[in-house]
This record gives structure tokens, sequence and C-alpha cells, in this order.
């Protein structure tokens, strides 16, 4: 069995409106996976279903090949986009009780407490109330309560919202670690970097639909326009412009180079290959930058959600 | 593994250390016994000067009938001309001054008596002086009809039907009041229960929304599960308030009744008005005499079933609201917009105790007493005040028990069905107060 989880043919419906409409993924085990989409496309109403907090209409889930059933909350970590702690309980108090709700023994959980406190440096706040703590600290408490169970599939629903850049990474970190020691991560966010970042396969939904999925190489593949950035130091820029987009497709391009180049988006048609390309552009004068220009995650997201809403 | 016993341990444990409880916890009884002492206190302080009273008899007829009592006190002016009696009352700062003229017999006499006074007097006074004035006029007039000293005095003895059932056995008056007191006591003890800990559940729901933990927690333990570890941990924190006040009202009653040295006789007495006591001793004389037969009376409530129907009723009617007030708690973002949801709860409690104070008491086994005892939503306190009178011959008749709490049982369960389906809806539902039309709606989501 190579996915964690898989999706098939999942819908949900909420009175009249639909907030999944056969829905089908599949999360390779030991993978980030991440889950993008604009607000109200369905993510989290798909993130509950898999948490087992609302139940499908149609379709179903199967967890390592079993259907899903209340056994694998305990093999689950959720991190919701609407997080919080009780106010008024102390923070060692209230990790052991979340953490212990999952099904650790006390004794277990004030160990493993007590090793990631260690870990992100909290040691300190065991006895404090979350209201002396600030939003950045608290996230840190509720981090280290979804990882505690050690689940086999980690579930973050915009992680690092409401962290300043330090803590970001550390847990950016942390959630690598966690997938080099075999968790499985789900990823759902709006912040693009970080899912070019971390993620190895990716599925975008939209208006409750999935419209893209598969391994974030292959999508880039699939959108990459055989189109390069190159940078040109020669003498006469008009000349040389002119006689260049006789032979290709050509645009303007803009990046950071130490000299006044001439900078070109060059786009090739099926038959080019870089090497042609390259060749050509030798003979015309010193090419000071070569790059293929690869679709970023944002520019994939934005065009398949404008294409899928026209 | 079960998760209900952690949820229910957390539940109690919030409660219990919460600032404001322990606050409640201790204050309470402090201040119901301070009250109790303090009323008791500024009524005897009250009473303590006895209102001196000058009384200028010119006749004979009412020649020792004024005789000093613990508010009154009468000084005589006999002898003095009226206008000097006056000055003199007024100037010695008396409360006033009683005129009783001289003329040929009582009833002119009684007409033409006068009462001058700084202020309009207080009707104690007045009924005080009243009262020995009609008596008088009573005895004079029945006198002249030449009846002896002891037929009057045997006159004055009240009269009182003997109760007895058909089978002989003799009933006493008044039994069934007192009864469906011990019935109302239970009764209005469950309501208020319920609005203090099921308003304790609805916070907690609230809060456990406004921390927007919930999601945290829903996607470790189902939502109804949740909600009956609340109500159960919200309740027995609220169970053991309850004792802590008994216990803690008793001890304080104890020590303050020793401290100011008043023995319950003195309570009695002294807490009322002298023309309260006098009417409760009219009252009871037939009680006080003899004390015993109600006692017997009494505990011949079977007091098991008494106790076992108030734990079945308490807890079938807590569930029954708290997980009501659990679901008002997850569909509202804050406790301001509970009030909407909050009335049609309150009236049906509110309806049973006044129905049963007014509608038990007089007849505890009519129509309206039936018909609001077997309704699920007031039955718990209804049938309590009922209950007392024992259950089939002369009481409760057994099908309208068995229906009651069937009903009772039915009810529960659906109300708990609706209300786990609201709530687990509600609480992941943020930024808008949902109408009655949307909670409809949300009994339908899957």
């Amino acid at each position: 069995m190579n996915n964690l989880l898989e999706v098939n043919e999942v819908s949900k419906k909420y009175g009249s409106y639909t907030a999944l409409d056969k829905v089908s993924l599949q999360v390779p085990k030991g993978s980030i996976f991440g889950l993008l989409g604009p607000n109200g496309a369905g993510k989290t109403s798909l993130i509950r279903i898999v948490n087992q907090i609302t139940y499908p209409d149609q379709g179903a889930v199967l967890f390592d090949g079993t259907p899903l059933n209340p056994e694998h909350i305990a093999n689950i970590g959720y991190l919701p986009e609407e997080r919080g702690l009780y106010k008024s309980m102390k923070v060692g108090e209230q990790a052991l009780y979340l953490a212990r709700l999952k099904g650790l023994s006390s004794a277990e959980a004030k160990e493993r407490l007590k090793y990631w406190f260690d870990r992100l440096e909290i040691g300190d706040w065991w006895n404090k109330k979350i209201q002396e703590l600030s939003k950045g600290m608290a996230q840190k408490i509720q981090f280290v309560v979804t990882v505690l169970h050690r689940p086999s599939l980690l579930i973050f629903d915009e992680p690092f919202s409401g962290f300043d850049p330090i803590n970001a990474n550390l847990i950016k970190d942390e959630i690598l670690h966690l997938r080099d020691q075999g968790a499985t991560v789900i990823f759902s966010t709006h912040r693009m970097e970080s899912v070019e970042e971390l993620c190895d396969d990716i599925a975008l939904i939209n208006k409750s639909k999935k419209l893209l999925e598969g391994k974030l190489v292959d999508i880039k593949k699939q959108y990459r326009s055989n189109t390069f950035e190159v940078g040109l130091d020669v003498s006469d820029q008009v000349v040389i412009r002119s006689e260049i987009e006789q032979k290709f497709q050509v645009s303007d391009a803009s990046f950071k180079s130490l000299s006044d180049e001439l900078k070109l988006k060059i786009h090739l048609d099926e038959n080019g290959t870089p090497n042609d390309l390259l060749a050509y552009l030798v003979n015309r004068g010193n090419v000071t930058h070569f790059v293929e220009v690869i679709p970023t995650v944002n520019d994939i997201f934005i065009q398949t959600v404008k294409d899928s809403d026209l | 593994m079960n998760k209900l016993p952690l949820i229910i341990k957390r539940e109690y444990i919030a409660k219990v250390r919460n600032r404001s409880f322990i606050v409640m916890t201790i204050l309470s009884p402090l201040l119901v016994v301070g009250m109790v002492a303090l009323v008791f206190f500024l009524t005897s302080a009250n009473n303590d000067e006895a209102k001196v009273i000058a009384v200028l008899d010119e006749g004979q007829f009412f020649e020792g009938s004024f005789q000093n009592t613990s508010t009154l006190s009468y000084v005589s002016f006999e002898g003095m001309p009226l206008e000097a009696a006056k000055d003199s009352a007024q100037h010695k700062n008396y409360y006033g001054l009683l005129y009783i003229p001289q003329k040929s017999d009582i009833e002119q006499v009684a007409k033409n008596i006068e009462f001058f006074c700084r202020e309009s007097p207080g009707m104690g006074v007045l009924s005080g002086m009243e009262n020995v004035i009609q008596r008088n006029i009573r005895a004079a007039k029945l006198r002249d009809f030449g009846v002896s000293d002891q037929v009057m005095k045997d006159l004055e003895r009240g009269y009182q039907i003997n109760v007895e059932n058909f089978t002989g056995e003799k009933k006493l008056r008044g039994i069934n009041e007192m009864k469906a007191v011990i019935g109302g006591g239970f009764g209005y003890l469950i309501m208020m229960f319920i609005i203090i800990y099921g308003a304790f559940v609805m916070r907690s729901v609230i809060e456990e929304k406004t921390s927007r933990i919930i999601e945290v927690i829903i996607s470790s333990v189902k939502p109804f599960q949740l909600m009956l570890g609340k109500i159960i941990g919200t309740s027995l924190a609220g169970i053991t308030q309850f004792l802590i006040w008994i216990v803690l009202a008793g001890v304080l009653g104890v020590i303050l009744a020793g401290v100011l040295g008043i023995s319950a006789d003195q309570l009695g007495s002294q807490a009322m008005s002298p023309e309260a006591t006098q009417a409760v001793n009219g009252m009871s004389e037939g009680v006080g005499e003899n004390l015993t037969p109600y006692i017997v009376e009494l505990m011949k409530i079977s007091w098991g079933w008494l106790l076992f129907s108030f734990v079945i009723y308490f807890i079938l009617g807590y569930l029954i609201y708290s997980s009501i007030y659990a679901a008002i708690g997850a569909a509202v973002d804050n406790e301001t917009d509970t009030q909407q949801f909050m009335f049609p709860v309150i009236m049906p409690l509110m309806l049973a105790v006044y129905v049963g104070f007014f509608s038990v008491f007089n007849n505890p086994h009519g129509p309206i007493a039936v018909g609001f005892s077997l309704f699920p939503l007031t039955s718990p306190i209804v049938m309590l005040m009922r209950l007392p009178g024992g259950i089939g011959e002369g009481g409760v008749p057994l099908w309208q028990f068995i229906t009651s709490v069937v009903l009772l049982v039915t009810t529960f369960l659906f109300i708990v069905w609706i209300a786990a389906r609201i709530y687990r809806v509600g609480i992941l539902m943020y930024g808008k107060k949902p109408s009655y039309k949307e909670l409809y709606r949300w009994l339908k989501y899957n």
C-alpha cells in the first residue's frame, strides 16, 4: 500500500450548499501533501471528514487501506485553522488533557511533553495560563499537542498563520523532521512559497471540485512552457534583439543582474531544445544568464483557478 | 478507550477551580445566614422600644383592660382634663393619647373614643387597641344578656371539625399542605439547580467556541461525548456546591444562633409581629396540642420512595434542560445572543413552579395538577409536589406516575438527540446568529 490516505469520490452537502463534489485524492505515505484552494473551496470540509468530525454524504475514505473508523483518530494529528486553547487553564494541564484525549496514558504524555517543551524551549511555560502567553506562544503549544501522540498522519490547516518568521521556520523544520521520521503530512494553505518549499505532492480544489492533483514536479512539468530567461551581453542591444525576434517568440524579462545586459524571455516551439537556443545565443554575444522559466505554484494556482472559473 | 471520564474530570475541575465559583460557594451561605441574622436583628431592634400610649379613661368600662404588651405600654392619665392630657402626652413625647369619655353605656363610649397622635399611627398599634376595646364591648354586651363568665370563656374556644376517612382513620387538617410544601421544596430545588447549572453548561460551551479550542477537541472525541461530559461534570460541580452550601449554612446558622443567644423558640415568636404570632397560635391550636400525630403522619410518607423519585426526576429533568442549554450555547457565538432562546426554556420551569404552588397545594389531584405532572417539561417539578401524598390509594395513581416517568424518559431521549445534533453543527459555526429555521435545517445535516 503506497497511499496512506485515499479519498474516493467524496461528496458533502450542507443543506443546498455543496461543499465537496466527488473529490478524490491519493496521499502517498511519507509525503508532504499540499491541499490548495481559495477560501471556501472545500478544503476544511474535506479535512473535517478525514478527522471524522463530519461524515461524507457519498464516497469513502480509506486510511492505510481500511475504511475510516474511530480507531484511526489516534493515528491522526490535526491542527485546525480555527484553533485555540482554554484561556484559564494552565499550559501543562491543558496539554496533558488534550494528549490524554488522544489516548496517551498520563505518564507517557508527561514524558513526551517534557521532551517537546525542552525541544521548543518552552519548558518554563508549564504553569502559565494561556491568557498570559502571546498568540505565537500558544501556537507552539498547539503544535506540540498536535504531534504528541506520534500520529502517522498529520494535518495542518494554515500552520504558519500567527507565527513570526523565526518560529515559522522552526515549525517548518519540525514538520520536515517529522516527515523524515515517517509521518505523512497534509498541509492546507494559501501560502504558496511554503508549498514550493515543502510539498512533494499537491492537489488543487476550487468550488468544491478537485482541479489538479499529482507530484509537484510532474505538475510543474505539465505547466512548463519551454520558455527560457536569458541575459546577453552585446554591444548593440536593439539590433540583436530584432535579430532574435525573427527567429523566436520573445518578450521582456526582468531579473537581477550585475551588468546592463539584454534581458529576454525566449519561447521555444515544440522542436526547439535548450541546447539549440544556447548554441545560437553564444554566437551573438556573452551569455550571462540562462534559466528555464519554471511555473511557480502561485502561477499554476492562479491560472487553474481562473480557467475553472471561466 | 472511553474518554468520557477525562472530560467529566476536566469540566469538574475547571468549574470548581473557577474563582467566581469559589467565591459564590463561600459567600452565598454567608450572605443568606447574614441576611437572616440581619433581619432578625433589625426586627428585634425595631420592637425593642415599646411605644408608650397615654390613656385618659373618664369612665369605668375599660378599667384595667389596657395591659402592657411587648410593643405597647400604657400610662394612665386618669383624672386629668383632656386638654392638659393632650399637652402632657405631646410634651412627654408619648406615641399618642387614647381618650375614653364618660358615657352611660359602653356603646356610646366606644363611639366617642378618640386617639390623638403626632403622625398617623401604625396598623399594629391601632389594631392592638381596637382588639382590647372590641373584646370589652363584646363582654359587656354578653354580660347584659346575663351570660356568665364561664360561658364567655367557653365561647372563646374555637371549633374544628374532626376529619376521618371512610375507613375510620383519623385525618389531620393541613397535612396535605404540609406534604405539598415538602414536595414543593424538592421541586423548587430542581428548578433552581436547572437554572443555575444549566446556564453554566451553556457558558462553558460558548467558552469553548470563542476560545476556538472546540475543533481541536472534537478531532479527538465525539461531540456527543463532549456534551455529555460537560453536562455531567458541571452538575457534579453543582452538587458539590449545593452540599457545601447546606453544610456551611447549617454550621453558620448554629454558630450564629449560639453567639446571639437565640433559641429556636424565641426566633419563632419574636421574628413575627404579635398579631401574626397570635394568628398562628390560634390556627395551630389543634396542631400545637397534639403535634405527634403530624409527625407520625409525616413519617408515614414513604421517604425512600420520595427520594427515589426525586433522584429520577432530578436526573432526567436536569439532563433534558441542560442539553437544551448546551445546544443553545453551541448555536450562538456569545452570551448576549442567547436571550431569544432562553425565554422558551425558562417559561415551562416558571410555569411549573407557580402552577404547582397555586394549584397543587389546593388540590393535588385536580386536572391541572395531573396535566402538569404528566407533561414532561413540567413534571419533574409538579409531580414531586404531588408525590408526598403517596402513590396509589389516596395519592398519585400508579398509572399517572408510570406515564409521567415514561413520557419523561421518551422526551429525554428525543431532546438529547435533537440537542446533540444542533450542538454538533453549531460548535463549528461562527459569525452569525442562527434563526429557529436554521436550527431546524441543522437537524437534517449528516
